[in-house]
């Protein structure tokens, strides 16, 4: 991008333009995806709870109902209590936000299409989303209350404790890739969707689900959200926040969930690849420009995709105790994060000395059950997957008539739900 | 001035203001904030200086893990609400010698020293072939130094042939990992749970 732009307008002054134009354009999709997170986390509650959730703001669906609450939330007192080190209670949230905003900085929307695109994007990426942390314990210990302190104590022995399991399933496809640019790992997954790396072998599969259970779990949501844990701590980390501080600290949390997600797929999903083409689009007929446009799009969708997944967890797990989150992570996770690291060398190291080659039958056996785990694999998640989708889309809603928890029309009336 | 002298003087002020407020300050947890500042302001220096790899492992090692380490463990001991420490006078006399000592080293190995006044072959962080050097040198693949003493250090050009080896740091590398395994051991060590002692026995 910044060649087309230096192309224009020289060599500094195209710097300036893209320095500020990429900030003001990430910062932008962060809040806006933020703001329809919020939306979608209500109507997602509220279809998994039974209810209808947001219903009137805004004509149809309540899509306006996260402006209300923004409104709602600037018109707020930001109240400090007495007791806390305001220096630090003010940082905070201004921490969080800029932990969580660097990390999209790196991320590879579509092809080359980046606000810099760093060599080591994953690594840098890990970095800065772990520093995001160090506003939730200056939160939590600024606050100047106890409700906040334990909160804080528990989000730092949760994510210091979360990060080495995390870690180790990065690498797992980083093994295999050969490089931390993120812009390479996704581009050697072009083509049908059986090359995207959870497909690759046996290790890969399992690192990504738990390389999400990981990042769930570092950007504290359900089921270990345990540095909030209303129904213990009040409100966590954020018990003593209100209006504008409140809604930053809410701010990083979904811009956390969208990178993560978009993690998550481009080490394992393919990125921006849709998988169900053969050909990555930017390099075909459309060009860089209109092909990465669609690129954009589908990688995207797979982000909020990831999110929508976190989303559907939060509502249907409970929480977990803070002794069963550091058990999970500890004595379950991380032994399985070192096998998967240990195995997936051992099946590269094999893999590589495999051929189709009739002569050497080893090599033609893991050749074929190299193979056989990739195609039928994919084949098996796909179809089940799309298997469920429409059985799911199949089972008839439990709601009254006329009353489905999407696509309400009008507002009810009084007394409506109650006369099934 | 260039940009990346306008990001370099706002990092190095960054970093050098917050540094002297990590010194000043005098509650324990807002030093650590200060510090924040510090090792990210580093971290930008080092991104300026397009050594991604470094600028990344500071943040995670230091801002990630140190950072979060002292502030959770001011959480766990501390007895009142905030922590003030109170220094004496005796140990500012301590602390501004020991300072200007370590600052007369540094300024002077920085003036001694013949600097590489080159310029960086590739200052594009995409295409930077850094990290795979680092990493191929730390594994023992590529040498780090055409010529050198197995300690790292530089050797003299006329020195004898048999105290050239032509190493990498895959001998210090594995030093640091075995006194990281030790650390990690006697970490676990102390904070196993304690038996307690067979009954009768005094304590």
């Amino acid at each position: 991008m910044k060649d087309v732009l230096s192309r224009w307008l020289g060599e500094t002054p195209a710097e300036y333009v893209w320095m500020f134009g990429a900030a003001f354009i990430l910062m932008g999709f962060m809040l806006v995806s933020a703001i329809f997170f919020v939306w979608l986390e209500r109507k997602v509650s509220g279809r998994i709870q039974d209810r209808l959730g947001p219903t009137r703001v805004g004509g149809k669906f309540g899509w306006l109902q996260t402006l209300a609450d923004g409104v709602k939330l600037l018109c707020k007192e930001d109240s400090i209590p007495g007791n806390a080190d305001h220096f630090l209670f003010r940082l905070a949230p201004y921490l969080a936000l800029c932990g969580t905003f660097a990390a999209f900085l790196a991320l590879p929307f579509g092809n080359h299409f980046v606000a810099k695109e760093l060599n080591i994007a994953v690594f840098f990426m890990l970095a800065v989303l772990s520093s995001e942390v160090f506003g939730v314990i200056m939160a939590g210990y600024g606050s100047g209350s106890k409700w906040s302190l334990f909160g804080g104590i528990r989000e730092a022995a949760q994510v210091v404790s979360y990060e080495v399991p995390r870690a180790m399933c990065v690498i797992v496809p980083v093994i295999i890739a050969g490089t931390l640019n993120l812009n390479t790992i996704v581009n050697q997954q072009k083509g049908f969707f059986w090359n995207w790396y959870i497909f690759h072998d046996p290790f890969t599969f399992v690192a990504f689900w738990v390389f999400f259970i990981c990042g769930t779990s570092s950007c504290k949501r359900a089921p270990f959200d345990l540095a909030e844990a209303e129904s213990e701590l009040v409100a966590g980390f954020h018990t003593e926040y209100s209006g504008f501080r409140w809604l930053l600290f809410f701010m990083a949390e979904y811009g956390a969930m969208f990178a993560v997600s978009a993690i998550a797929s481009s080490l394992f999903l393919g990125g921006w690849n849709t998988g169900l083409l053969p050909v990555e689009l930017s390099e075909t007929f459309l060009g860089p420009i209109f092909g990465n446009l669609i690129n954009i799009g589908v990688f995207i969708l797979k982000g909020w995709g990831g999110v929508f997944v976190m989303m559907w967890v939060r509502w249907t797990l409970p929480r977990l105790r803070i002794d069963q989150v550091m058990m999970v992570c500890l004595k379950y996770l991380l032994p399985i994060s070192c096998v998967l690291l240990i195995g997936v060398c051992v099946w590269e190291l094999v893999a590589t000395s495999a051929s189709w080659n009739t002569s050497n039958p080893v090599g033609m056996v893991i050749a074929i059950v190299a193979a056989a785990w990739q195609y039928g694999s994919a084949a098996l998640t796909i179809g089940l997957s799309v298997w469920y989708v429409l059985k799911m889309w199949r089972t008839p809603s439990l709601a009254p008539p006329g009353v489905t928890g999407w696509a309400h029309k009008a507002p009810i009336a009084p007394g409506e739900l109650v006369k099934t | 001035m260039t940009l990346f002298e306008i990001l370099f003087w706002i990092a190095a002020a960054l970093t050098g203001l917050s540094a002297i407020m990590v010194v000043v300050t005098q509650n324990i947890v807002r030093a650590a904030a200060w510090l924040l500042f510090t090792l990210a302001g580093t971290a930008g220096l080092y991104f300026l200086l397009a050594s991604d790899f470094v600028g990344a492992a500071q943040l995670i090692v230091y801002v990630g893990g140190t950072l979060v380490l002292v502030v959770f463990g001011v959480m766990l001991t501390a007895q009142g609400p905030f922590v003030n420490l109170r220094t004496g006078a005796g140990e500012w006399v301590f602390s501004v010698l020991a300072g200007i000592a370590l600052y007369a080293t540094l300024a002077t190995a920085a003036w001694v020293t013949a600097w590489d006044k080159s310029e960086p072959q590739e200052q594009d962080a995409a295409r930077s072939s850094n990290i795979a050097q680092i990493g191929m040198a730390l594994t023992g693949i590529r040498e780090a130094t055409p010529e050198g003493s197995i300690t790292g250090m530089p050797i003299k050009p006329g020195s004898p042939p048999r105290s050239r080896w032509r190493t990498a740091y895959l001998l210090p590398f594995e030093i640091v990992s075995v006194h990281l395994l030790v650390v990690l051991i006697g970490a676990a060590y102390l904070a196993r749970a304690k038996r307690r002692k067979a009954e009768g026995a005094t304590p």
